[in-house]
């Protein structure tokens, strides 16, 4: 069976500066990876690339064996269409750091928005599934509210709700909790635990360490561009097998 | 004499509101077109390549450094000479519709530019292209933005109409000039057309104020 999600030796510039030195990584259906490492190391860059939002110069990106974004033919790469990008970005859903809602329209609208111009649904079959995942997330009451009327964790679950009502193959989430105040973190994790119990496949960068720890099946290390070390949650925060590790761990902290 | 200012203003009735209509008329079609046109011009700015990009910055900065009045009289003399040949309305409103487009496409960049990029990133993450980015994402956010300052212009584009006179259109300005030769009530008329103007601009910046209004979003 192929992965659900394939990264071979994956290399990304900025101009002269190398982030990703050949990140390698396969993840099977239904797992929950979480991404820790410092800020720089390129875990958000890494998960940037799945989606397209960066361009990479080397290396290779598959979801359900389909490459993404570049194609080789004659041992030339290119691009792909956009047109065929955009369709290819579907297959994963985001949430963003600073949640990105589109602020002229309702929160029922927002997530209606991809179901109607990209999946094509009705008007009324988009609205029912939109409330669907309001509802899932606990807004199905604030369905008419815009972004600017609701607190920044409620945002944070639209958007979210955004995102999986698109019915992806695979979550991306982007440090989801880092722009949050305190007590308003928690109410998104749970929404994130809630769809990882569901078998939804994440893959999560987060500094929220105690999160990482019991929400995913395997925890990603990323030091300087490159996988530093990685194992499931217990072993790798109990026990790490290199001193980087180690060193992010005890600047940590668990809450 | 008898003939008090009212009964002036009756007896040339005609002549007035023929000149009010063509100046309606200039404002209306100079801001439709140099609308039009200045939205391509701020789509160019922002997303064209580097050589449209440079070719449309040219244009607007040229065209923003240059007299209106210059353009008009340009419009008029200067194309006939390379065989366009443009009655004077139609070479006035094509002046006042070129100088529109690049104020609109200003206006256009910089509201499109206003928008966080996160909105786009957003967009792409579900799936949108491009141009479906444009017309839910983009667009209606910068259209909100750019709402006053797009008033400011085409009031604006209602003032400069006045110097389509110089050309010779008949426009409201040249007509009270015609009346007040006649009468030599120039205090009186000129303060009659300021009035109408004023009237213009005032229409122009109520429908502003009420489709802010109507797209505001609530917060």
């Amino acid at each position: 069976m192929t992965n659900l999600l394939e990264i071979r030796d994956l290399h990304k510039r900025y101009g002269t500066v190398e982030v990703l030195k050949g990140v390698d990584c396969s993840m099977r259906q239904g797992e929950v990876i979480s991404i820790i490492g410092s800020s720089g190391s390129g875990k958000t860059t890494m998960l940037r690339c799945i989606n397209m939002l960066e361009e990479f110069q080397g290396g290779t990106i598959a979801i359900d064996g389909q490459e993404i974004g570049y194609e080789t033919a004659g041992g030339v790469r290119r691009r792909k269409p956009e047109r065929e990008i955009a369709r290819q970005r579907a297959l994963t859903g985001m949430a963003f750091q600073q949640f990105n809602l589109f602020p002229h329209m309702s929160a029922a609208a927002n997530v209606m928005l991809g179901l109607l111009k990209v999946k094509k649904m009705g008007r009324d079959e988009a609205r029912t599934l939109a409330e669907k995942w309001l509802d899932r997330v606990g807004l199905l009451s604030r369905k008419d509210h815009f972004p600017g009327q609701l607190s920044g964790g409620q945002q944070q679950r639209v958007a979210i709700a955004r995102a999986i009502a698109m019915n992806p193959k695979l979550m991306l989430f982007d440090e989801v909790t880092s722009a949050l105040d305190p007590e308003l973190v928690n109410e998104v994790l749970q929404v994130i635990k809630a769809l990882a119990e569901d078998g939804m496949s994440m893959l999560i960068v987060t500094h929220e360490m105690r999160f990482a720890y019991e929400v995913s099946s395997r925890v990603i290390f990323m030091n300087q561009g490159r996988i530093g070390e990685e194992g499931n949650p217990r072993e790798m925060f109990l026990k790490p097998q290199t001193e980087r590790l180690a060193d992010f761990l005890k600047t940590s902290t668990f809450n | 004499m008898d003939f008090g200012f009212l009964d002036q203003i009756w007896v040339a009735r005609l002549p007035l509101l023929k000149g009010l209509g063509v100046s309606v008329s200039i404002s209306l079609l100079s801001i439709a077109v140099g609308t039009v046109l200045g939205v391509f011009v701020g789509l160019a700015l922002t997303y064209g390549y580097r050589p449209v990009q440079w070719l449309v910055r040219g244009y607007t900065d040229f065209i923003r450094g240059t007299p209106v009045l210059v353009l008009v009289l340009a419009s008029y003399y200067v194309l006939s000479t390379v065989g366009i040949d443009l009655g004077p309305f139609q070479a006035g409103v094509l002046a006042l519709a070129v100088f529109c487009s690049s104020h609109v496409g200003e206006l256009v960049r910089g509201a499109l530019q206003s928008i966080p990029k996160g909105q786009t990133e957003a967009a792409k993450a579900i799936g949108l292209t491009f141009p479906q980015t444009f017309a839910y994402v983009l667009g209606p956010q910068a259209l909100r933005q750019a709402l006053p300052a797009w008033v400011n212009t085409a009031a604006e584009m209602v003032k400069a109409s006045t110097l389509l006179s110089i050309i010779g259109v008949g426009e409201l300005l040249l007509r009270t000039q015609e009346v007040i030769s006649r009468t030599f009530m120039s205090l009186e008329f000129y303060f009659f057309a300021g009035f109408l103007y004023f009237a213009i601009n005032y229409g122009i910046e109520r429908f502003g104020r009420y489709v802010e209004r109507k797209t505001a979003v609530p917060s």
